[in-house]
């Protein structure tokens, strides 16, 4: 936010162009732009209106498909504005936009066209809207006096994206479409993030307007929470100092409140325990004795002992889903739940919080922190009475080892060759992944230190999300590595995309855990359905290396251990999007599990205990 | 290479304690995330209650709450809209029948939709009322005049073979009055809804309460000017 706070609205006609800092990476339509420096001559429009406020909020990239109704919008970018990568499909370019939103902290921006345009958008808008990534759409509407009347590619957009949008906003006059984009820019990314929408109708965006771009200001009755109530504060902080067995769950929102530090510090200090739930990988170093892994369906047996056992569970930024909680009658069903979250509609919304504490996740951690020592005085205990309880949770995860068993004479396994990636890559590594066995694995097995390392698609389950994912991860860090696991069902769901990576040039690794499955059903088809595996087996899958040669990236086909290490280098090191169709054990499942519903103490290690 | 790699082995799943070898911990939650003591079992039954909020006066809002009133399975009685003194904001009543932690939630998701300024959930002396419309056969004028006057009703037409009455009462006692008109044959009827304010002079919202201090202190409240002795209307604390 504080490159958004400090941005200056320029006063002159035209807004300041973002490529001349030159320190970004050049995309095909830059590159296609004229190199014209005198003023425009045309008017200037409501689409000009809308792209100086994107300009002035700090957007460096939107991620859009050209169309119809949005033509006066992108004739605008022409001359100005964000640099622009062209999409296969909308559905990706709101996965792109997401992703870069998810990794950069800032709201990441998608444009469509009307209709079908927007339609293709709401998987992605529902996708940010479950897993609260700040996100703006803009999308193009049919001219406002046939709006109402069923109009060529006329949807009604305001209505089937309201209940998935945090807000959204008909654009009516080309005097205010300026402020409506800056405001829609301000309120995804304020308090809890969130997708926002300005559907913009054609006619709007084409009239001519002389309004400049405005700071975007929220509502003035909009209130983001900052402290937690002091009295609220102490009396959690005195339920922590009786508890004998606290344990910290640290959710997405410390991610996205950059709240980590508090969070550590907070943990550290008192030497707790940590869990994270799966938006929240990263948050706690896994790598961390104390650090627990993530909690819920397939996360670690250590961390659903612990979550189980724990008679204080101090949640920081989660909502409690139920992949997390399993049934809730027996979530923790020892623990007094401290909840720290910024929406205060999450309170008591899943679980009972005993002590809730609304406001941003970093601030209130470090509330709590100043508040511990009076609650240990006040209830004459120590932080040295966690010991033996660190230390029984610690010795879980020495019970519950992740280990798997990869015969070389069989085919291969996939969290070998997830934990090859791990291995051979740098630290700060962006993860993405699509939705399935693959995602889990590489939850799993790759071992995250940092948060917005892990980029993935957790409360909407969007299979297909990895690649244009990985797409907007690249464009907003050129730096950083970017690796991107999928499934082969998933993968076939947008791997059109692989053209955008081709044609913009985007060093990103591709690794296809290949089952020839829609695994995960597979998996449940076995485990509930006795074994009747059906539609979830394709039985044949197309050569994914050959296939990406014809998109003009480089393929890899990985069938033995032996060459594991060389292909995943070799990969790397190409200079371009690479794909690695790796063909792994079509009856590899994913363990430990919770059946749906079911106790997280229950976990099952292997089939016959489900 | 790959720490987690057990060398040497062919099994499926994972390694550790059973679930049945497993310590197992003991307590439970009810259906709504309470932790449920042996002492005192916390469960809530349904109640009705009206909850008031204060809204921009923008298209969209009553379609945005009709949306999440379905979308969140809350269980509504009625829902009414019209516009306050301020043509900027509209004012929602809700009835609502949900356990207590599903009020707080209605309170709650109210309040985050963005056109929402202001929500609270009225006491139980709050001044509600319901207006309803019924059309009765026309044959017996004398007694549906009656039975209307018992219920503060009046007759709003008379034709030869219908009668028209309207009851504006208690949202509680609406049920009764349509029962006291049976009798006659109720060929159509329509009811508003329940709407709502909140009782002397507490403010129905918060948002109303506000605005209306930060008016009469510069002056600009209809019908008041800046003097505090000639325009307040009398508090507990002056009597």
């Amino acid at each position: 936010m504080s490159d958004r706070a400090s941005a200056t609205y320029p006063e002159e006609e035209t807004a300041p162009d973002p490529r001349e800092d030159g320190d970004h990476n050049t995309t095909e339509s830059s590159e296609n732009r004229p190199e014209n420096d005198h003023e425009p001559t045309k008017p200037r429009t409501g689409a000009d209106a809308a792209i100086a406020s994107l300009d002035a909020a700090g957007v460096e990239h939107v991620f859009g498909v050209q169309g119809g109704a949005i033509m006066p919008v992108y004739d605008a970018l022409y001359d100005a504005g964000p640099a622009h990568v062209t999409m296969a499909h909308e559905q990706s370019a709101a996965h792109a936009a997401d992703a870069y939103g998810q990794v950069t902290g800032e709201p990441g921006v998608c444009m469509a066209t009307s209709g079908p345009g927007a339609t293709n958008l709401i998987t992605g808008i529902a996708d940010a809207d479950m897993d609260s990534d700040p996100f703006v759409a803009l999308t193009g509407q049919a001219p406002t006096e046939f709006v109402g009347n069923d109009a060529f590619q006329e949807v009604d957009t305001i209505g089937v994206t309201r209940p998935v949008t945090k807000q959204n906003y008909f654009a009516s006059d080309a005097d205010t479409v300026g402020s409506t984009v800056s405001e829609a820019v301000e309120l995804a990314g304020a308090g809890r993030p969130g997708p926002t929408l300005v559907d913009l109708p054609k006619d709007v965006t084409s009239a001519e307007t002389d309004s400049q771009p405005e700071p975007g200001k929220l509502p003035d009755y909009y209130e983001v929470p900052d402290e937690a109530d002091d009295d609220a504060v102490t009396a959690a902080a005195a339920a922590i100092a009786r508890a004998e067995r606290p344990l910290v769950l640290s959710g997405g929102g410390v991610c996205k409140g950059e709240a980590s530090a508090e969070l550590r510090a907070f943990a550290n200090a008192y030497e707790l325990p940590v869990v994270t739930t799966m938006p929240g990988i990263g948050t706690f170093p896994e790598d961390h004795e104390r650090c627990l892994s993530w909690a819920g369906m397939h996360g670690t047996g250590a961390a659903n002992m612990a979550i189980s056992h724990t008679d204080c569970l101090v949640a920081v930024g989660t909502r409690f889903d139920d992949r997390l909680t399993g049934g809730i009658d027996s979530f923790a069903p020892e623990a007094q739940i401290v909840h720290i979250d910024i929406d205060p509609a999450e309170m008591s919304k899943n679980v009972h919080a005993d002590y809730p504490l609304v406001g941003d996740a970093g601030s209130v951690l470090e509330q709590l922190q100043t508040a511990m020592p009076g609650a240990f005085d006040a209830a004459r205990t120590d932080p040295a009475r966690y010991e033996t309880w660190a230390e029984q949770c610690v010795e879980w995860t020495e019970e519950y080892p992740m280990t798997y068993s990869a015969p070389d004479d069989k085919p291969l396994k996939p969290q070998f060759v997830v934990e090859a990636m791990d291995e051979a890559t740098p630290a700060d590594t962006i993860v993405t992944t699509g939705v399935g066995q693959h995602q889990m694995w590489a939850a799993q097995y790759w071992t995250y230190r940092e948060p917005r390392c892990w980029i993935s698609s957790h409360g909407l389950g969007t299979m297909g999300y990895g690649l244009p994912a990985a797409i907007g991860a690249k464009t907003a860090t050129p730096d950083r590595e970017v690796v991107c696991f999928e499934g082969d069902g998933s993968f076939l769901m947008t791997l059109q995309e692989l053209s955008v990576a081709v044609r913009e040039n985007l060093d990103i690794t591709v690794v296809v855990l290949n089952n020839e499955a829609i695994g995960m059903v597979r998996q449940w088809q076995d485990a509930f359905f006795e074994k009747r595996r059906m539609a979830s087996e394709y039985g044949w899958m197309p050569d994914f290396a050959t296939i990406a040669d014809a998109f003009g990236a480089k393929g890899f086909t990985l069938d033995s251990y032996d060459d594991v290490a060389d292909t995943l280098t070799a990969a790397r090191e190409y200079n371009g999007p690479a794909v690695v169709d790796a063909h792994i054990d079509p009856e590899e499942n994913v363990f430990p599990m919770v059946a749906s519903g079911g106790d997280n103490s229950g976990f099952a290690l292997t089939e016959e205990q489900l | 290479m790959s720490r987690n790699r057990e060398a040497g082995s062919d099994r499926k799943g994972l390694h550790g304690p059973t679930p049945e070898e497993r310590p197992r911990p003991s307590g439970r939650r009810s259906n709504q995330g309470v932790r449920v003591d042996p002492d005192a079992e916390a469960s809530h039954d349904p109640r009705r209650t009206t909850i008031s909020a204060l809204v921009k006066h923008e298209p969209g809002v009553l379609a945005a709450v009709a949306g999440l009133v379905s979308r969140r399975q809350f269980n509504i009685a009625s829902l009414t809209v019209g516009e306050t003194t301020n043509p900027e904001t509209a004012r929602l009543t809700l009835v609502v029948e949900e356990p207590e932690p599903g009020v707080r939630q209605v309170e709650k998701q109210l309040q985050k939709l963005v056109p929402v300024i202001s929500v609270r959930e009225l006491g139980r002396d709050s001044i509600r009322r319901e207006l309803v419309l019924l059309k009765v056969h026309g044959d017996r004028p004398a007694e549906v005049q009656a039975v209307a006057e018992m219920h503060d009703g009046t007759v709003l037409d008379v034709g030869p073979w219908t009668i028209t009455v309207e009851v504006t009462c208690e949202p509680t006692k609406v049920d009764d009055a349509i029962d006291a008109f049976r009798q006659f044959g109720i060929r159509e009827l329509t009811r508003t809804g329940s709407t709502a304010l909140a009782r002397g002079d507490e403010w129905t919202t918060d948002a109303e309460e506000a605005r209306y201090e930060r008016m009469t202190d510069a002056g600009e409240y209809p019908g008041h000017t800046n003097s505090e002795t000639t325009t307040r209307p009398p508090t507990h604390a002056d009597d």
